[in-house]
C-alpha cells in the first residue's frame, strides 16, 4: 500500500521564555506522519504533547527547525495563511470540548462550513451526515448545556470531521469521559479514519486511547523516547 | 456567518443584555441631565430676562453704568419717540418701557397715622395699555388675592409682604420715594391684589404698578429708566441679542452720557458668565460621559473578553482569522452601542418629558436665596437631546471594545488555549 507523507518534522525545537532563561519544551524532534495514520503522542504531563500538537495545528510556531504540514512550512506562514490551513485542512478536538454554548448542536457543527462559504443546502446535508457518524441526529436542536459530556465530545468530533479534513488533532479527548463513552468515541474516530482516510494524531496518556492506536510515539521531556508501529487486528 | 454572529449575540445575555443596559443607563443619565440643566439654566436666564434684564435692554449710558442703583435721575427721556423707532427698526422684538425704583410702603390707620411700614422694590410696568407685560410675568397666575390693576391708582404687592403689612385688597397705602429730580415723592395707591411668583427676591417685598402711575409718582413724564426688549421667539439667543445691540448702538450711541445704549442680557451684570456656562457645559458633560463610559465598557469588555477566550480560541482553531474575529466583535459593539443608545435616549427623554411637564418644586431649598432662580425646576427638551447621549453611547461602546479586543488580538493563538484550559 502506498502511503503519502503529510507531516514532516525536522530537527525541530520549541523554547518558551521563562524569566531570564528559556525553557525547552521540544528538543530536536524528527518525525514523519503518513496519511491515514491513527497515531498517539504518549507521555506524562509536561512532556510536550500539547506543544507539538499546537505546532502541527499551526496554532504555534517552532523556535528552530522545520515543521511541514500538508506542504506548508508552519514557521513561515503568516496569520492569514495559518488560518486558511486550519480552515481548509485541519480539525481540532479538545479535552474540554469547547463547544459554543449558546449555539445549537447543528450550528456548532455548521460553523466550519460557514467559514468555507459552503452553500446552505449543502451545509445542511453535510451537518446531518456528520451527526449521523457520531449518532446524534436526534440532538440537532439541542444546545451543549443540555448534553452529557460524552455527547458534547461527539458533537466536537462531528464539528472536526464535518468538512472531511485531511488531519484531525485531538488533545486528550477522553480525559473527561468515562470508559463507555471513551470507547464509543474512539470507535467512531477509528471508523472515520478507515472510511475517510483521515489522519488522526492524539495527545494522550489514557490506556484506552493507546489500545486503539496503530502508532505510538512516546515523548519524554520534549524528546522522542520510543516510536513504535503496531499491527493489531481490532 | 452574519446570522450566526447575530444569533450568538442575541442568545448570550452577558454579551448583549448587560452591555446594552450599561450603555442605556449612561445615555439615559446624559440625556436627562442635559435636558434638566438646559431647562434649569434656560429658565434662570428667561426669568432674569423677564424680571430684570430683558433679552436686551435700552438705557442711557449713564444709567447703564450704575444700573444696579436704579438711578432714575439718569432715565431715558422722550421714550415715546424712542419706542416708535425701536418698534419700526426691530419689528421681531416687543418693547416695553419700565421704571424700577426703591421706596417705602406706608400703611395708615383710620386716623392717617402710620400703622405699618416696609421697604419695597418697585416696578412700573405697562399693565393697562397692553397685555405684553401681564403675559410675560404671568401675573394672572401669580395673583393670590384680589385682581390685577385695572385703573389708575391700582397696585399689586407681594403676597407675604402684604400679609406682614397687614393690608388686604381694597386697602389704601402710600408709596414714599424720591422723584426724578431728587425731590420727595408721595403717592397713594389702592391695593388691587397680591402676587406670588415663586421667585425669592420678587416675593420678598415688591410693589408693581402701572407705568403711568409710577411716572406720575416719580415725576417722570414720558421718561423711563429702561426699555426692555424681548424676542418674539420666546427664548434668549445670545448671538442674536448681541448682534441686535451692536446694530442699535452703532445708530444711537453718542458721546453724550444721556444717549441711549442697548445691552444684551449677557452684557448686564454677571449674566454673561452664566450664558457662557450654559453654552459650554453640555460639551463638557458629553466628554466626561464618553470618557467614563469608555472606561466602564472597556472593563466590561475585558471581562467579557476573558470570558470569551474559549469562544475566540475555538473560532481561531476552526480557521477564522484574528482580524475577522476582532472585526466581528467591533460590529457587535456597534450593534450594542446603537441598541443601548436608542433605549437610553428614549428613557432619558421620557424622564425629561416628565420633568418638563410636571416640574419639581424646590422652593423649600431656595429660602433666602438672593439670586434670581426658578423655584420650580423644569427640564427643557431641545433637539440636542436626541443626539447628545446617542453618539457618545455608540462611540464609547466601540472604543471600549477596541481597547479590550486588542488583548485578544495580540495574544498568541496557542496562548489563548492555555488560558482556556486553565
Ligand atoms: N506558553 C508557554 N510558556 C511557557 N511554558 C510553556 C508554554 N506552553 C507549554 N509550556 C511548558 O512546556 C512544557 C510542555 O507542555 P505541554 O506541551 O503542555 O505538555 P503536555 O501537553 O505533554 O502536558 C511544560 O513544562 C509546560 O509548562
Ligand atoms: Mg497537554
Amino acid at each position: 500500500m502506498e502511503t503519502q507523507t503529510i507531516i514532516s518534522v525536522k530537527e525541530m525545537y520549541k523554547r518558551f521564555p521563562m524569566g531570564k532563561t528559556e525553557f525547552t519544551a521540544l528538543e530536536n524532534l524528527n518525525l514523519d506522519f503518513a496519511q491515514g495514520e491513527f497515531t498517539g503522542l504518549i507521555g506524562p504531563s509536561g512532556s510536550g504533547k500539547t506543544t507539538l500538537l499546537n505546532i502541527l495545528g499551526s496554532l504555534d510556531v517552532p523556535t528552530l527547525g522545520e515543521a511541514t504540514v500538508l506542504g506548508k512550512s508552519i514557521g513561515k506562514l503568516n496569520t492569514h495563511e495559518a488560518a486558511m490551513l486550519r480552515r481548509e485542512s485541519l480539525g481540532f478536538i479538545f479535552q474540554s470540548y469547547n463547544l459554543l454554548a449558546v449555539h445549537t448542536v447543528f450550528e456548532n457543527v455548521e460553523f466550519p462550513l460557514l467559514l468555507l462559504k459552503i452553500p446552505s443546502q449543502e451545509r445542511r446535508k453535510m451537518v446531518q451526515e456528520a451527526l449521523e457518524w457520531v449518532g446524534l441526529s436526534d440532538k440537532i436542536r439541542s444546545k451543549p448545556p443540555q448534553l452529557s459530556g460524552g455527547q458534547c465530545q461527539r458533537v466536537a468530533i462531528a464539528r472536526a470531521m464535518v468538512k472531511k479534513p485531511k488531519l484531525v488533532l485531538a488533545d486528550e479527548p477522553t480525559a473527561n469521559l468515562d470508559a463507555a463513552n471513551s470507547h464509543h468515541i474512539l470507535k467512531t474516530m477509528l471508523t472515520l479514519n478507515q472510511e475517510l482516510k483521515t489522519t488522526f494524531i492524539f495527545a494522550t496518556h489514557d490506556e484506552k486511547v493507546i489500545s486503539y492506536l496503530n502508532r505510538k510515539i512516546y515523548l519524554l521531556d520534549g524528546r522522542v523516547d520510543k516510536d513504535e508501529v503496531v499491527t493489531h487486528n481490532k | 456567518m452574519i446570522k450566526f454572529l447575530i444569533k450568538g449575540l442575541l442568545r448570550d445575555k452577558s454579551r448583549s443584555r448587560l452591555p446594552i443596559m450599561v450603555v442605556a443607563i449612561g445615555v439615559t443619565l446624559t440625556v436627562f441631565m442635559h435636558a434638566y440643566i438646559t431647562g434649569f439654566m434656560g429658565d434662570t436666564i428667561e426669568m432674569n430676562a423677564r424680571f430684570t434684564t430683558g433679552h436686551v435692554k435700552v438705557m442711557t449710558r449713564a444709567y447703564a453704568e450704575d444700573a444696579s442703583l436704579l438711578p432714575n435721575d439718569l432715565a431715558l427721556m422722550q421714550i415715546e419717540e424712542l419706542l416708535d423707532s425701536l418698534r419700526s427698526l426691530y419689528p421681531d422684538m416687543s418693547w416695553s418701557p419700565r421704571i424700577q425704583f426703591g421706596g417705602l410702603i406706608d400703611v395708615p390707620d383710620s386716623a392717617g397715622e402710620t400703622r405699618s411700614q416696609g421697604t419695597a422694590i418697585g416696578w412700573g410696568l405697562e399693565l393697562i395699555a397692553n397685555q405684553d407685560e401681564l403675559n410675560r410675568l404671568d401675573l394672572q397666575k401669580a395673583l393670590r388675592s384680589g385682581h390685577l390693576p385695572r385703573k389708575s391708582g391700582d397696585a399689586l404687592l407681594s403676597h407675604t409682604f402684604a400679609g406682614k403689612l397687614g393690608i388686604a385688597p381694597g386697602d389704601e397705602f402710600t408709596l414714599i420715594s424720591s422723584t426724578m429730580n431728587g425731590g420727595m415723592a408721595m403717592y397713594n395707591f389702592r391695593l388691587s391684589g397680591t402676587v406670588h411668583f415663586g421667585v425669592e427676591i420678587m416675593d420678598r417685598g415688591s410693589i408693581i404698578a402701572d407705568l403711568k402711575d409710577v411716572q406720575l409718582a416719580l415725576e417722570m413724564e414720558n421718561a423711563a429708566g429702561e426699555i426692555t426688549g424681548f424676542s418674539n421667539t420666546g427664548f434668549y439667543h445670545n448671538n442674536q441679542a448681541e448682534k441686535l445691540s451692536d446694530s442699535f448702538n452703532s445708530k444711537f450711541k453718542t458721546d453724550d452720557e444721556f444717549s441711549p445704549v442697548m445691552l444684551s442680557l449677557s452684557q448686564q451684570g454677571n449674566m454673561g458668565q452664566y450664558v457662557q456656562m450654559s453654552e459650554v457645559w453640555s460639551a463638557y458633560v458629553s466628554l466626561i460621559f464618553i470618557f467614563a463610559m469608555s472606561l466602564v465598557l472597556w472593563n466590561a469588555g475585558l471581562l467579557g473578553g476573558l470570558r470569551r477566550y474559549g469562544e475566540v480560541g475555538i473560532r481561531l482553531a476552526i480557521g477564522e482569522s484574528k482580524g475577522h474575529v476582532y472585526r466581528s466583535m467591533i460590529a457587535e459593539s456597534v450593534f450594542i452601542g446603537i441598541a443601548g443608545s436608542v433605549t437610553g435616549t428614549a428613557i432619558g427623554l421620557g424622564f425629561a418629558w416628565l420633568l418638563q411637564t410636571y416640574g419639581l418644586d424646590i422652593s423649600g431649598m431656595m429660602q433666602g436665596a438672593s439670586l434670581m432662580m426658578p423655584t420650580i425646576i423644569k427640564a427643557r427638551i431641545t433637539p440636542t437631546d436626541f443626539y447628545i447621549g446617542f453618539f457618545p453611547g455608540v462611540i464609547s461602546t466601540v472604543i471600549g471594545t477596541l481597547l479590550s479586543g486588542i488583548g485578544i488580538y495580540r495574544r498568541q493563538t496557542a496562548k489563548l488555549f492555555k488560558e482556556l484550559e486553565a
